[in-house]
């Protein structure tokens, strides 16, 4: 049985449905990510988690039991907020203790437990600092510990990484899988930022208007987006209008207007004579010189109209001859040389029969 | 430079406009002399003579008795008003707690004195003036709470539910600690607008019942004697005291915010 279990939740805000019957089970120990852009209704589901928003419609469970009627301050599930939400007025070692506080554990207990959090955020010399001596990764640490000192059955985090700088925002995303890893409690985690959910999360839902729109681990759902929103949403990619000339079990036919045919992994939903995208990664694709002989399935050829040198690899715009510009991602994998082809230079770009995805328009 | 020059003449002007009459109060009240005319040398008879004032100390005792009074319990309704304005978007009750604030002194006291008298049939006296006093406090008092909660980050409280407390633990533990520097700000600035009070004080005050102000003006009707001068300098000295006070408690009601 699942943890935590959303059934058919939705959430209305005056006429605006935030949440649209979306149902997730989440798995006890897992490190769950909430993936959309501002507006899609991941923080309404999180609200609805910690018990700020009821739904109108459907029922959360926790453990089986439903959770509607329950207090926030009754629900074994703590929140990290994106401003941290720290007391002002207490210090760090009060903030961590105020949990244990209220469900009323002896002083001793509440002493050790303090100091042990504070050891697994490394912040044991900061106990009595108050929040506004902390930089803002420390500041996290502290709303970490408090959300994790009473041992929650549930961790919600709101975008925790969002205020931090880059740098910093990757050393945490770093601590957060350990940390997770190290206690065990379940993480829902909300963010918008498709990168950090690719690095920490166990599996995705990716949620658009509304609606959870693919639910996956992350591997497969940058490899095999679902729908033009998934496949945008996450990672670069490379869309190619095409019609299906023919699909059969070996795979599909597609005809790029002003190219040519290339091959796709099959699709049984889909009949010969749709209309739709290939999308590509930029990864995926291999440019070399027009004149030598292809060694993949699929081959166009094109003009390389720009460059972009990013340190550990390159990105080169290819004009297709029929309009469509293609990114291609290759890596500067041994050093002196990390430009291979000039702009106007004739290229071509193929890639494996099995690297696209086929996908409506 | 000479932009400059002209700035500070201004300033000076104006401070000298708002200050002058004041520093000739005080001054006066230590001039040996029983016309406020020219300067003859310095004493402190004045105070002196003061504290031997029977009628005046009585007088002053009123108003310290209606002011702590009256701005404790406009405290608390003040506060919980600025709590319920910040919480919910209420229309009325900001109206109805704001417009004394904004009130002509003179139409406030009208129609509290017709109030006590025709509709409740009230005998006028300490308890009208209480009255009085808590209903023009209170606006204050929830203008400076409100200011307080508006500065800050709304998800502190939800943390605190979060973190298992309830409404009145979370009320306790982090909202009242948090506000109470605009409370304690509200509660000063209500003292002195109370003790300060002569206009409506002065209409539902009835007869036999003084307050310090009220003393004052009856004195000034026959002279303008040196020892209300010194009365005037003490009551000066308390008032910049609370204020000063207040403006430690909640400096961002006196800073413009950046």
């Amino acid at each position: 049985m699942a943890l935590l279990e959303l059934r058919n939740i939705t959430k209305r805000f005056g006429r605006l449905e935030a949440v649209k019957e979306v149902s997730l089970a989440i798995e006890a120990g897992e490190f769950f990510t909430l993936l959309g852009p501002s507006g899609c209704g991941k923080t309404t589901i999180l609200r609805m988690i910690a018990g700020f928003d009821a739904p109108d419609e459907g029922e959360l469970f926790l453990d089986g039991k439903p959770l509607s009627g329950i207090a926030p301050e009754k629900r074994p599930v703590h929140t990290v907020f994106q401003s941290y939400a720290l007391f002002p007025h207490l210090t760090v070692a009060g903030n961590i203790a105020f949990p244990l506080e209220m469900i009323g554990r002896p002083a001793d207990e509440i002493l050790q437990r303090v100091r042990e959090t504070l050891e697994l955020v490394h912040l044991e010399d900061k106990g009595s600092a108050f929040p506004h001596e902390l930089s803002g990764g420390q500041k996290q640490r502290v709303a970490l510990a408090r959300g994790l000192v009473n041992k929650p059955r549930v961790l919600l985090l709101d975008e925790p990484l969002g205020a931090l700088d880059a740098k910093l925002r990757e050393r945490m995303q770093g601590e957060l899988v350990a940390l997770q890893r190290e206690v065990g409690v379940t993480f829902v985690f909300v963010t918008h930022a498709q990168q950090e959910a690719l690095a920490l999360s166990h599996r995705i839902a990716v949620m658009n208007a509304g609606r959870v729109e693919q639910l996956d681990v992350p591997e497969v759902l940058y490899s095999s987006p679902k729908n033009r929103f998934v496949a945008d949403f996450i990672g670069n990619i490379n869309v190619l209008n095409c019609l299906v000339a023919e699909s059969s079990p070996h795979g599909l036919r597609l005809n790029v207007e002003g190219l040519g045919e290339i091959a796709a992994p099959a699709h049984p939903e889909i009949a010969a004579g749709t209309h739709g995208v290939l999308a590509l990664r930029p990864e995926y694709l291999r440019v070399g010189p027009a004149t030598v002989q292809a060694s993949l399935k699929n081959r166009f050829l094109g003009t390389v109209s720009e460059y972009l040198f990013l340190g550990d690899e390159t990105v080169y715009k290819i004009l297709l001859d029929n309009g469509t510009v293609l990114e291609a991602l290759v890596a500067n994998a041994a050093p002196g040389r990390a430009r291979f082809h000039d702009i106007g230079e004739r290229v071509q770009v193929e890639w494996r029969h099995d690297a696209g995805v086929f996908l409506l328009a | 430079m000479k932009r400059g020059f002209l700035l500070w003449c201004a300033a000076l002007a104006t401070y000298a406009f708002l200050y002058l009459p004041l520093a000739v109060v005080v001054l006066f009240s230590f001039n040996d002399s029983e016309l406020n005319a020219a300067w003859v040398g310095f004493t402190t008879h004045w105070y002196s003579r003061l504290l031997a004032d029977e009628v005046l100390l009585q007088a002053a005792g009123n108003s310290l008795l209606i002011a702590l009074v009256s701005s404790s319990i406009a405290t608390v309704l003040g506060t919980m008003a600025g709590i319920a304005m910040h919480r919910w978007r209420l229309r009325l009750l900001p109206f109805l707690v704001l417009t004394p604030v904004a009130m002509p002194e003179i139409l406030l006291g009208v129609s509290l004195l017709l109030f006590f008298r025709q509709v409740l049939d009230l005998t006028l006296g300490l308890f009208s003036i209480l009255v009085a006093h808590i209903t023009f406090s209170i606006g204050f008092v929830a203008i400076i709470v409100r200011a307080r909660l508006a500065g800050m980050d709304e998800s502190i409280f939800e943390a605190a539910r979060d973190l298992g407390a309830s409404p009145w633990r979370t009320f306790t533990r982090i909202t009242l600690p948090l506000i109470l520097p605009g409370i304690v700000a509200g509660y000063l600035m209500a003292f002195t607008l109370s003790i300060d009070d002569f206009v409506i004080t002065f209409f539902v005050a009835g007869v036999g019942m003084s307050t310090l102000p009220l003393q004052i003006y009856s004195m000034i009707k026959v002279a303008v004697t040196p020892e209300i001068n010194a009365i005037s300098t003490l009551l000066m000295g308390l008032t910049l005291t609370l204020i000063g006070l207040a403006s430690r408690f909640a400096p961002e009601l006196w800073r413009s915010k950046s």
